[in-house]
């Protein structure tokens, strides 16, 4: 294209468009926006108002009307009264259990994955890249292949079953994320900071805890969010390594809906599954742009 | 210097042991086990390709891969489609864009438990969806395809598709991001159509964002397990049976650790056969760019 063709454009680009109400293609995207997004909330709409219900009206097959006498009695049931097999303790058990889980795992994993990106963006250690690439290949990785090994390997060290047992594989497999993160953000700062450290005598450690560390507040924040909420979301790896003691909030869900003898309480059901989706789905809303800004970290460079 | 960099080594034995223990290892002696008689625990005999001739006269399985082959090809066209139609939209109609990116992309931080139970209540052919337009007036309405045979798999397509088609658009957004917003103009000058415009220009200019969708959406698709399990416990019947799940039964439902790591071994080579070109195409791509 010309330059003045160019120049046309972009003058004809500051033409001051149409009211939004007086243009029919506009208001055509509007309503097509605004029906895909209903439908994006429609199953958490649902599955309030089935909380809300008693059974006798559920068993109406009225889904989408409003509950005709709102009540709580759903939610205090799913939180401390539910059954799952022979234990009747609702969903808070797991809701403690996750958090008890959540806590170290996000800790100990953002601590390793920065450490890591550290030595891999700022020092030439021989292997470290090959170890890196091994890493991210593991990453894509069904976990299926390496599961029982791990189970083996973990269960001569009394591990299995235990918190700090499902911390330690929480923190093995969130891994390569949690050093892809760091890395690429060390990566990008400029190297003379690094080496003016070094000239200044400053060792392995100092570099690391007095300057690097306080230089990736953003990113440690990143990586709070997607490990507390991914950690938080997990249902495999609570399933086979948490053991009966410490069974996290998505595993006792899917335990009370579907092992649940006899007939199904939907009300509770539901109430339990928004309870145990409110705290990522909290983090997502309050984090807000971070949480997207993660993704894009955690993907675009991957 | 050369004590400062073994202090750089010593750091990097979290991420050996994980690397080369609980990644490489594990995975290395899954194989082994694939080639043993093994049962209920590991025993080291070596009965050679046994376990995988087992693993591909048993219907289970072969139905199991049949199934990751439709959902994986439905869950990442829709996903890559509908997330590119509501990134075009979202980025056409600036007005409400970050609220309306929030709605889109929420059902991402939900576990795919909770998105499957959400489904399943939703999908529930009593009280669900199908009962509800019934009573709007529509009484020969069908929509049962949780509980048929053959449309079970589909209702899983639907529950993740939602879950995930916010993803696709938030990496597409952060793409488009990067393009000249002079284009528009351009094209509106030339009278060139908007549609015309997304496919040949816009599209190609987003084949890394693209790449990397695709690449997070397959991971996603050998992963598939827990909206499985939360949603259909692989039936009705085997209706709805993936790998991984067949995989997690015989590690510890039915103590068969030898057809399991089999099974785990030809799943692991599926994706890497799948993963590995994707790989390629991304970082020749990144050289091109360079």
């Amino acid at each position: 294209m010309s330059v003045t063709a160019l120049t046309v454009a972009r003058a004809s680009g500051r033409r001051p468009r149409p009211r939004w109400y007086a243009d029919p293609g506009r208001l055509g995207l509007l309503a097509l926006l605004i029906s895909a997004a209903l439908c994006f909330l429609l199953p958490l709409y649902v599955m309030g108002l089935t909380s809300l219900k008693s059974m006798d009206e559920i068993r109406q097959g009225t889904l989408l009307s409003w509950p005709a006498h709102p009540t709580l009695a759903a939610w205090r049931a799913a939180w401390s009264g539910a059954c799952t097999g022979v234990a009747c303790e609702g969903v808070s058990a797991g809701f403690w259990n996750s958090v008890l889980i959540v806590v170290p795992s996000t800790l100990i994993a953002i601590a390793l994955g920065a450490l890591n990106g550290y030595v891999l963006a700022c020092w030439r250690a021989r292997g470290a890249q090959l170890l890196f690439a091994l890493l991210m290949v593991g990453a894509f990785l069904p976990l299926q292949v390496m599961i029982y090994p791990l189970v083996r390997l973990l269960a001569p060290l009394h591990l299995v079953g235990t918190l700090p047992g499902i911390v330690l594989v929480h923190v093995i497999f969130s891994m390569p994320i949690m050093t892809l993160l760091f890395r690429n953000y060390y990566a990008a700062l400029p190297r003379e900071l690094f080496l003016a450290a070094r000239l200044d005598g400053a060792g392995f450690a100092r570099i690391f805890l007095r300057l690097m560390l306080p230089m990736s507040l953003p990113m440690l924040a990143v990586a709070a969010i997607m490990q507390a909420t991914g950690v938080w979301n997990d249902y495999l790896l609570g399933l086979v390594f948490a053991g009966r003691e410490h069974l996290p909030m998505t595993v006792q869900l899917n335990n009370l809906v579907n092992t649940t003898t006899g007939t199904r309480l939907y009300n509770i059901d539901m109430a339990a599954t928004i309870l145990t989706a409110l705290v990522p789905l909290a983090i997502y809303v309050l984090s807000g742009r971070w949480f997207v800004r993660g993704i894009a970290a955690g993907a675009l460079k991957g | 210097m050369k004590s400062i960099l073994s202090r750089a080594h010593l750091a990097l034995l979290p991420m050996a042991f994980t690397a080369l223990v609980c990644y490489l290892g594990a995975t290395l002696w899954s194989i082994r086990i694939s080639l043993s008689s093994s049962r209920t625990f590991p025993v080291h005999d070596f009965v050679g390709l046994a376990q995988y001739r087992r693993l591909f006269a048993n219907e289970r399985w072969l139905h199991s891969l049949a199934n990751l082959g439709v959902y994986g090809a439905l869950f990442v066209l829709a996903c890559l489609l509908l997330g590119f139609v509501l990134a075009v939209l979202i980025e056409r109609e600036v007005r409400a864009a970050g609220a309306l990116r929030v709605v889109f992309l929420y059902p991402y931080a939900m576990s795919f438990i909770a998105t499957g139970l959400a489904w399943q209540w939703l999908l529930n052919p009593q009280f669900g969806i199908q009962e509800a337009v019934r009573r709007w007036g529509f009484p020969q309405f069908q929509f049962d395809w949780l509980v048929d045979q053959d449309r079970a798999l589909y209702t899983i397509v639907i529950a993740t598709v939602w879950q995930a088609a916010g993803l696709v658009m938030a990496i597409l957004l952060a793409g488009m991001r990067g393009i000249d917003p002079d284009i528009w103009s351009a094209a509106r000058l030339e009278g060139i159509p908007a549609w015309r415009l997304y496919v040949s220009v816009i599209v190609p200019m987003l084949a890394a964002p693209f790449a990397t969708a695709a690449l997070l959406l397959l991971t996603a698709v050998a992963k598939l397990y827990d909206a499985v399990v939360a949603m259909t416990q692989g039936g009705p019947g085997t209706a709805s049976e993936v790998p991984a799940k067949f995989i997690m039964d015989h590690l510890f439902g039915r103590a068969n650790v030898a057809l399991a790591s089999a099974g785990a071994t030809v799943l692991v080579l599926t994706a890497l056969a799948v993963l590995a070109p994707l790989f390629y195409a991304r970082a020749r791509a990144a050289r091109l760019r360079a």
